[in-house]
């Protein structure tokens, strides 16, 4: 004979807890209050983003509770130097007896700010395992055919070096420009699309390391530090390293990604990645290099210009500061463009190194300058003349 | 990959960073610890190649979940005394997570060694993951649970209550001030590697009782990213401790820190688990028990201790105080009778106690019943309005506390209250760790020592100061925690739905005003305010009058 002795499990029980079971005051009311959307019908993205970071402009009725050394707590407005509407009316004072309530939200302009990509953890790995996915197969497929045979031999060290150095630049703008970015944005949308910016530069720079370890494994004549050495004494580098070093040294967020993704990204970025490597590697031999550029040209064109734009588009047109805004921008434009079309010239030795030459440098970079013009344009803002000088 | 190709991998990306060499960049953050740079291991060892497909195979098992939780009708069976409590943690707990996300690039320039880097960063990329995954929870719960209201105010609410802001110092506190104490003491050694467990592991269980697996199923997902990053807290950690001068500082913020966690973590989740169960099965666990096992044994007999060798100066006294303070000062049970007296500011409805719940709790605290019991009957008692107000303007007694400017916390044990005059203005606290935080640890200097990175402890922090003397049906509508009617309240100090048992603003409306219990210290005289304390810590336990002497 068995005994059973009862096991300790905590009991199920009928609770009919479930939407719709009764009627009573908000019984129906299953939607966030307390922000209004974008378009007609609060979108899932806006769900899990909009006001996870809170304002004391609004409902933060006690205000931000710890401070930096100077008094200052949360996410101060005057971290960038572009104004959203509303921002210079007097913070809301709580005192004794004031009642909690601050501006009607949103408060300022700030908030109206949506990530067209309405990017939240399920896209960010939905994506970028997609890519990742990807690029593992195009590179396993490409050892099993011995792709990489095919190269033109100073192909192999064109990619070995040049290729190779600009995951530099996407490790250094991902890690110290974006990822900071993410502690300086003033809400939660802008702060968040500045991490994922930043992820898709630093899977860029480790997918192009990574890439690198493979070369080296597969490819004999292929020198895996060459990227080093290119990054830190080619002179043909040294310009974009410059740049690269003043973008991360830049106090204003708004800036730095103001340069970076306007500015920098369509003259010097696009210009290596699309009218160069790009236009190179076919004729060369080699069709996975491009693979992986393209992967990190959709991010920038499909995803992080897109969303740099909408970011950037209000301020603009902003109801209260368009013309301050439209001004500071201008400036920026001003001394971002002369520093970034210098650099792009500097990188014109590169367009002589590959066996199979690429288009012309200067007619790649016109096409930069008019990638440049239409982005620009786009924003309503003007083009410095220094760009047809 | 095989395990070679991940250490290859991983020493390859130890090949992208650089040292500037045209500009350095921007320094945001400013910290009084020291770092020298020397070569360090990246403790993570994840690159993004396998990071992201692992993770979104979480992500699967996840939302399959969910969809699998709604298909078997999961909310027929879930208990509504514990999906209550919820409306308070997930209206709090996403902030903490991108706080953590935001609080990565704080230690970019002020630890300077490139490897750490790499793993700070994915660090912050599952902090977006986990907010937002927590706030995709609390949008289901919103559509799918019997009780939408104070789920869909959640992050309004969050902003505006009292209890909110004590929890946003669990967020707060890691993206200001000196960049070390906040971004890794704070968080990553105390926040993340002592009070995760409870907060991730305890709360799930807890949960799974109740008839909700949803909440298990998305916090272990987030709690088994978070060895990552007890790992570069870890890191972090043994660097700073090989610079002697950093050593006064470490103890500095380690009390601080774990202070100030234990106050608030161990109010809200002792809270949760002890008083937002049905499940009274006399063999599980309670929340002392599990503080003691997790909090007590793992973190500080397991980690902490073994790196007194290193110079670690650990808080023995204010570990040993905490547990004194769950243990026999009936902490947890103090902060559970305050949430259910200030209902009436609250954005969700707390359950009455009952009879098994008594036995429960006499078994597992024994002399329970005295100290609470005959609070909770009045609570029981006074749940349904008929003619009388809400337990806070009745004679039940209850003495309304005063608030720690500190933890914000109220000061419930009585009689540890420590009453001064800092920064011009009388201030209370719930004891003197929270005293010292405010007085000696958050100011320029420290033992003598220039502490100019030290952060500063600032906002409205008495709660209660911004409505002195309205009346509570003025503070609810302030507020917004009113129901779609205009009238009915959302918070209910029971969990009857019928319209015609749940409190409105016309119940409130016949409160007397509500004055702030700082507002008024301030305004008495030396002697008044010196029997004030005399009297204050003679009250207790459970919030009692002091006796006539
Ligand atoms: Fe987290
Ligand atoms: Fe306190």
């Amino acid at each position: 004979m068995t005994t059973t002795q009862e096991r300790s499990v905590p009991k199920p029980a009928f609770t009919d807890a479930e939407a719709g079971a009764r009627t009573f005051p908000d019984s129906e009311a299953r939607r966030f209050n307390y922000f209004s959307s974008a378009k007609r019908k609060q979108s899932h993205y806006e769900d899990v983003t909009v006001e996870v970071q809170p304002d004391p402009r609004h409902y933060l009725s006690q205000g931000w509770i710890y401070g930096f050394a100077d008094g200052r707590g949360g996410y101060p407005l005057d971290w960038t130097a572009l104004k959203a509407w509303g921002q210079d009316r007097p913070e809301p004072v709580r005192s004794p007896g004031s009642g909690g309530a601050g501006y009607e939200w949103p408060a300022h302009g700030w908030h109206e700010f949506r990530d067209p990509n309405e990017e939240w953890e399920q896209t960010i790995y939905r994506n970028s395992s997609n890519v990742v996915r990807q690029l593992n197969q195009n590179i396993d497929a490409a050892r099993q055919s011995k792709a990489f045979e095919q190269w033109n031999p100073n192909w192999v060290d064109f990619v070995a070096r040049h290729v190779g150095a600009w995951m530099h630049v996407d490790h250094g703008l991902g890690l110290y420009l974006f990822a900071n970015a993410n502690r300086r944005g003033p809400t939660n949308m802008h702060n968040t699309a500045l991490a994922v910016n930043s992820t898709h530069r630093i899977r860029s720079a480790q997918d192009l390391a990574l890439y690198n370890l493979t070369l080296s494994e597969e490819i004999d004549a292929f020198d895996g530090g060459a990227h080093v050495q290119a990054w830190s004494s080619d002179p043909a580098w040294q310009g974009v390293r410059e740049v690269a070093e003043q973008l991360t040294s830049t106090w204003d967020w708004a800036e730095a990604v103001f340069a970076t993704n306007l500015v920098f990204e369509p003259l010097v970025g696009e210009l290596f990645r699309s009218n160069l490597v790009q236009q190179a590697a076919p004729a060369n031999g080699d069709f996975i290099t491009p693979t992986l550029i393209g992967a990190e040209e959709y991010d920038y064109a499909e995803r992080d210009l897109r969303c740099t734009k909408a970011m950037f588009a209000p301020m603009v047109s902003d109801r209260e500061f368009a013309e301050h805004n439209t001004g500071i921008l201008q400036s920026w434009l001003q001394s971002w463009l002369p520093r970034c079309l210098e650099v792009a010239r500097t990188l014109q030795p590169l367009w002589s190194q590959p066996d199979a030459k690429p288009p012309r440098f200067e007619d790649g970079l016109d096409r930069a300058k008019s990638r440049f013009t239409a982005i620009v344009s786009e924003l309503s803002l003007r083009v410095p003349k220094e760009l047809n000088q | 990959m095989s395990r070679q190709s991940v250490a290859k991998a991983h020493q390859k990306i130890q090949e992208l960073s650089w040292e500037p060499a045209y500009h350095e960049p921007v320094s945001h953050y400013g910290t009084d610890y020291t770092f020298r740079k020397a070569k360090k291991k990246d403790p993570l060892k994840q690159v993004l190649r396998s990071y992201f497909p692992m993770e979104e195979e979480k992500d699967n098992r996840v939302y399959g979940a969910q969809d699998g939780a709604i298909r078997g009708n999961m909310f027929r069976q879930v208990q509504q005394r514990w999906m209550e409590w919820q409306k308070l943690f997930l209206s709090i707990i996403p902030l903490p997570e991108i706080s953590a996300a935001r609080a990565m690039p704080l230690l970019f320039r002020t630890v300077p060694n490139p490897e750490l880097h790499n793993g700070q960063a994915i660090q912050m990329i599952d902090e977006v993951r986990h907010s937002t995954i927590q706030q995709n929870l609390k949008r289901l719960y919103m559509n799918n649970y019997i009780d939408p209201a104070g789920f869909n105010s959640s992050l309004r609410g969050f902003q505006n209550d009292y209890a909110g802001t004590i929890g946003r110092q669990f967020a707060e506190g890691f993206i200001t001030g000196d960049a070390i104490t906040a971004a890794s003491i704070y968080l990553t050694i105390v926040a993340e590697t002592a009070f995760t467990n409870t907060l991730f592991v305890a709360m799930p269980g807890e949960a799974a009782a109740n008839g909700d697996y949803l909440l298990p199923t998305v916090f272990h997902s987030v709690q088994s990213d978070e060895s990552r990053h007890i790992s570069n807290g870890y890191a972090t950690l043994l660097m700073a401790l090989s610079d002697e001068s950093n050593h006064q500082l470490l103890a500095r913020d380690l009390r601080y820190a774990w202070w100030n966690n234990h106050c608030v973590v161990d109010a809200a989740i002792g809270t949760f688990i002890e008083y937002g169960t049905k499940d009274r099965r006399k063999d599980r666990e309670s929340y002392a028990e599990m503080w003691r096992r997790w909090i007590y044994d793992d973190y500080y007999r397991s980690y902490l201790v073994p790196l007194e060798k290193y110079g670690l100066e650990i808080p023995h006294d204010l570990i040993e105080e905490s547990w004194n303070r769950i243990w026999n000062k009936g902490y947890v049970h103090e902060v559970a009778q305050f949430f259910a007296t200030g209902w009436i500011a609250n954005y969700w409805r707390i359950d009455p106690m009952t009879d098994e719940d008594f036995e429960w709790f006499e078994h597992k605290y024994p002399g329970w019943y005295d100290k609470y019991g005959a609070w909770w009957e009045n609570y029981n008692r006074l749940s349904v309005p008929n003619g009388h107000k809400p337990i806070a303007f009745e004679d039940v007694d209850y003495v309304y506390p005063h608030r720690c400017w500190t933890c914000m916390v109220p000061c419930l044990i009585r009689e540890d209250m420590v009453m001064d005059e800092v920064d011009g203005q009388w201030r209370t606290y719930c004891s003197e760790p929270c005293h010292w935080t405010d007085k000696v640890a958050f100011r320029p200097t420290y033992q003598g020592r220039q502490t100019p990175n030290m952060g500063k402890l600032i906002g409205s922090r008495e709660w209660e100061t911004l409505y002195h003397n309205w009346n509570f049906a003025d503070i609810v509508k302030d507020m917004g925690f009113v129901r779609d009617d205009g009238n009915t309240l959302t918070a209910q100090p029971h969990l009857d739905l019928d319209p015609k048992k749940m409190w409105t603003l016309e119940h409130l409306r016949r409160c007397p005003p509500f004055p702030s219990p700082n507002v008024t210290l301030n305004e008495m005289t030396e002697a008044e305010r010196e029997a004030f304390r005399a009297d204050y810590v003679r009250q207790g336990p459970a919030g009692r009058p002091a006796p006539a002497s």
